[in-house]
């Protein structure tokens, strides 16, 4: 594995090199010095498992590491692991009941100590504990049994067959801890080891020498990590705190800081920060996207509390296909994509956008506006504009509210679309919620986006590694929120189709990766050519870099610090 | 006075009590959820054990008395054992863990407390000095130029809110003249001349914007109450006796004056620890009040119940030292 992640770092180091830099080999561990990060959404804690948080993600990665993770093309990678087990090379079995890991030789715990299987095992009990409250529990679901065979060997087994059986233990969610200093922390115990918890003893290339939460976390280089040269850089203080602009001034404009996470600034704000010269914008793009859900069931407030937005009322017009078609073909995509995103937005038809082996080319006609279509469509299916210059249709006026969380780009892209939707006849109320509501879950509140209080809402879904079965298992039948549920659930749209459910039922059983992928581009066209999602913009994940800084490789499949040990100062 | 004192004191128990009663109901009550700021990969059924791994899952009573017991008596007994190093005093009971770190919040609170005295309680402490002395000259050559420079620049530095002249000042002197750092490094340790001015050099612009903002106010407060005072009798009568005008003002117009303005300087220094939540974020202080607005959107309630608590005792203290002051100025106050 170290040779294939040494190969990786030479050949980024060798792709933004300028001439004059110090050559790879001339590069010792510590060489490069310090370096500076800026999280502005402070760190928490150290252990992912405490926090699901992606800056928490992120940060701990550099510390604690999984079996395999994914490259930048989202390939998977040994990374503890000596090699990624597969049907080929027999460590996955033949009915797809288990999967066999073996640990890579010689790892070392920073403290100098062997990782064995009973690591990997104990990880296991620890996340699956069910007082533990532990953010990554899903990762392990359907798992029957995890065993070390002996030393270097460990055997998953689930409780089905498992096409796709690389999801414990890979990327950066799924990382292996270490028993001896976790032992005591199971279950309900687990925020009392706080000590633990800050400053976890880990393989990669860096150790917690100072944990303050939301504050500031210093890092030194790891003196047993397994590559004898890396990592280049000796100590990492990773800040947090201020604000989104602070961060990108910091590297742009005074250069106090090397490298700025998650920078959703305007677009305009970016770029003219990015002309100080210090350093350089880095855009990449996964499957986060921005869209637009209809509501298929009535929402309407004359309805009783626990009636609304259920599958007792069908919606009284978005259950036609035609006025859905009109809705999507009245937005101008590209506008919306270089308005609220610049560079880090690009337009889209498709739910899953990512992966590129997954993402569906059969869906971009509707990246052109057309207002004159959707008016034709309107019309043909009787919907007749009123004085005021809105359609109806039977007594149903073409009204609707459509909701968001509060946010300056959602609130134009609102502004914006309701102005494209009254051209075509549809009357649009906005409205939006505070994201902590909103995203909150609170089954008692009405404003949660599982309630959904209103006919369209628009907010960006995202999901885990490369595999987006999971994903799009959340609009199969039986998945909405309702009051039984209460009110949880994934199938916002309240949806259910039988060829839908049949297609994904298929999906999950298939191991073939190509028919794999042919079947979610299926899925994404069912949802999107039947305007059930009315998809707007594939987001960007926006980080900011000085120049003076090489090595770092974005990944949008794992964390943005995989190859931390390879970063090096070009001046040293 | 003593009586007097120990009698607010005793008062003073349940209204904090009251306070923190109606804090812990009112969070309680308000939308939010700790698990809302999580990526939506994160499916339900674990959001609902990660909900009830933070004890959300009990009533909230048990979780209201649960929490003053932790805060009346668990936290000050850990503060004083880590303060004076006795660690049998060290309590075995369950601490007040933040939702967000999974760490006791009184860790935390003693992490910030240093670099907000530092920078907002400096800001104060120059806003007060540069205040008193504008406020007394403007007051005592009123309507001269030093009176109306005086009064535009407290207009200004009153109503140009912080979050402007925060960041013109970062583009000025750290973008273009490259002085002073645009982010406060709190691991900086004063050991010797040279970390003792890079210190100085990053409380620049923090502690500037802050003392004109508080200069601005308190000059407004005592030029007005030494113009109250300047046309009183007792004025009149001091020079009248011969006293010299140097007299006249500083001891017997400034001591008078001072009545109001130490009110509102006592009253202001609960604000101090509550931080500067706009001036923190812009300058990347993480104080307390960086703290705070973090915990809120966050949904840390633990940790904004246990800094608005700290906030209203600390208020509820500062009232009766301004009371106690009072006393001491004018010996026409007594209480007894």
């Amino acid at each position: 594995m170290t040779s294939k992640a040494t190969l990786w770092g030479a050949a980024a180091a060798l792709a933004l090199m300028p001439a004059a830099a110090i050559a790879a080999e001339e590069r010792t561990r510590g060489s490069s010095g310090h370096l500076n990060i800026i999280y502005w959404q402070a760190v928490s804690t150290m252990n992912v498992f405490l926090s699901g948080g992606t800056k928490e993600m992120n940060a701990a990665s550099i510390v604690l590491e999984p079996l395999a993770r994914f490259n930048p093309e989202g390939e998977l990678v040994p990374w503890l692991a000596e090699y990624v087990p597969t049907l080929e090379n027999g460590s996955v079995s033949e009915d797809l009941m288990t999967i066999t890991w073996t640990l890579a030789e010689d790892i070392l715990w920073s403290d100098g100590t062997p990782v064995t299987s009973a690591d990997v095992v104990f990880t296991y009990e620890y996340c699956n504990h069910p007082e533990g409250g532990c953010a990554y529990r899903d990762r392990f679901a359907g798992i029957e049994s995890v065993e070390a065979l002996d030393e270097r060997t460990i055997r998953i087994t689930f409780d089905e067959p498992r096409p796709n059986p690389h999801v414990a233990f890979v990327g950066a969610g799924s990382p292996i801890i270490q028993k001896a200093q976790f032992e005591n922390c199971m279950g309900a115990r687990a925020p009392e080891c706080t000590d633990a918890n800050f400053a976890p003893i880990g393989t990669g290339p860096y150790v917690v020498t100072d944990f303050r939460p939301n504050d500031v976390i210093q890092f030194e280089a790891n003196p047993n990590f397994r590559v004898p040269t890396q990592p280049y850089f000796q100590t990492i203080t990773w800040a947090g705190g201020g604000d989104a602009t602070g961060a990108a001034r910091a590297v742009f404009q005074t250069g106090e800081m090397d490298y700025a996470w998650n920078l959703q600034l305007a677009p305009e704000v970016i770029e003219q920060m990015a002309a100080g010269g210090q350093g350089e914008l880095l855009v990449d793009f996964g499957p986060l996207i921005e869209h637009i859900n209809i509501n298929l069931t009535d929402p309407s407030p004359d309805l009783p509390v626990d009636e609304r937005s259920t599958k007792l009322h069908p919606h009284p017009f978005l259950t036609d296909k035609a006025v859905r078609r009109a809705l999507s073909l009245a937005i101008d995509r590209p506008l919306l994509a270089e308005i609220g995103f610049g560079e880090m937005g690009l337009p889209t038809c498709n739910f899953v956008v990512a992966p590129p082996a997954v993402s569906s080319p059969n869906n971009d006609a509707c990246l052109e506006q057309d207002i004159d279509q959707a008016n034709a469509l309107l019309d043909e299916a009787g919907w007749e504009r009123g004085p005021d210059g809105i359609r109806s249709r039977d007594g149903v006026r073409l009204e609707k509210l459509f909701q968001t969380s509060t946010n300056a780009v959602r609130q134009d892209f609102q502004a914006l679309i309701q102005q494209w939707w009254r051209e075509i006849g549809v009357d649009t109320r906005l409205r939006n919620v505070d994201a902590g509501v909103f995203f909150g879950g609170d089954p008692s509140s009405l404003d949660t986006f599982q309630r959904f209080s209103a006919d369209v809402q628009m907010y960006a879904s995202t999901f885990e590694g490369t595999d987006p079965t999971s994903f799009l298992e959340q609009r199969r039948c039986g998945r909405h929120p309702r009051p039984e549920t209460q009110w949880q659930g994934q199938n916002i749209n309240r949806f259910c189709s039988e060829d839908y459910d049949a297609l994904w039922l298929e999906k999950s059983r298939e191991a073939d990766p190509d028919r794999r992928a042919e079947l979610a581009i299926k899925l994404n066209d069912y949802l999107v050519q039947n305007y059930i999602i009315l998809p707007l913009v594939a987001r960007g994940r926006v980080s900011a870099i000085s120049t003076d800084v090489g090595g770092m490789v974005m990944n949008v499949w794992d964390s943005e610090h995989w190859n931390q040990a390879e970063w090096y100062r070009r001046t040293e | 006075m003593l009586n007097y004192t120990i009698r607010r004191l005793v008062m003073a128990v349940p209204t904090v009590i009251i306070i923190s009663l109606l804090i812990f109901l009112l969070l309680d009550l308000a939308p939010g959820d700790p698990t809302a700021q999580l990526p939506l990969t994160i499916p339900n059924e674990v959001r609902e054990e990660i909900r009830l791994a933070l004890g959300l899952g009990e009533p909230v009573m048990v979780r209201y008395v649960r929490w003053l017991q932790m805060m009346v008596v668990n936290e000050p007994l850990h503060a004083l054992a880590s303060v004076t190093g006795w660690e049998n005093l060290r309590p075995d009971g369950q601490r007040i863990l933040s939702w967000q770190s999974r760490s006791p919040v009184g860790d935390i609170i003693a992490q910030r407390i240093p670099q907000t005295l530092w920078v907002v309680g400096m800001g104060y402490l120059f806003g007060i000095l540069i205040a008193l002395p504008i406020g007394i000259i403007s007051a005592y050559k009123q309507y001269s130029w030093f009176d109306q420079i005086g009064t535009f620049i407290s207009m200004v530095g009153f109503s140009v809110p912080v979050f402007f002249t925060g960041v013109v000042l970062i583009l000025v002197f750290s973008v273009w003249l490259g002085w002073f750092p645009s982010m406060y490094d709190t691991t900086l340790r004063v050991t010797d001349w040279d970390s003792f001015m890079r210190q100085v050099r990053q409380m620049v612009l923090p502690v500037s914007v802050l003392a004109l903002f508080n200069a601005a106010q308190i000059s407004r407060f005592m030029r007005a109450s030494m113009l109250d005072n300047l046309n009183q009798d007792y004025v009149r009568t001091a020079r009248a006796k011969g006293l010299r005008e140097n007299t006249v003002v500083m001891v017997h117009v400034l001591r008078n004056s001072m009545i109001p303005v130490v009110t509102v300087i006592a009253l202001g220094v609960p604000a101090v620890f509550s931080g500067a939540i706009i001036t923190e974020t812009i300058f990347r202080v993480n104080g307390l009040g960086a703290l705070l607005i973090n915990a809120i959107y966050a949904s840390d309630i633990p940790m904004v119940q246990t800094l608005t608590f700290i906030f209203a005792v600390l208020i509820v203290l500062f009232n009766l030292i301004a009371d106690v002051i009072y006393g001491i100025l004018d010996p026409r106050i007594r209480y007894d």
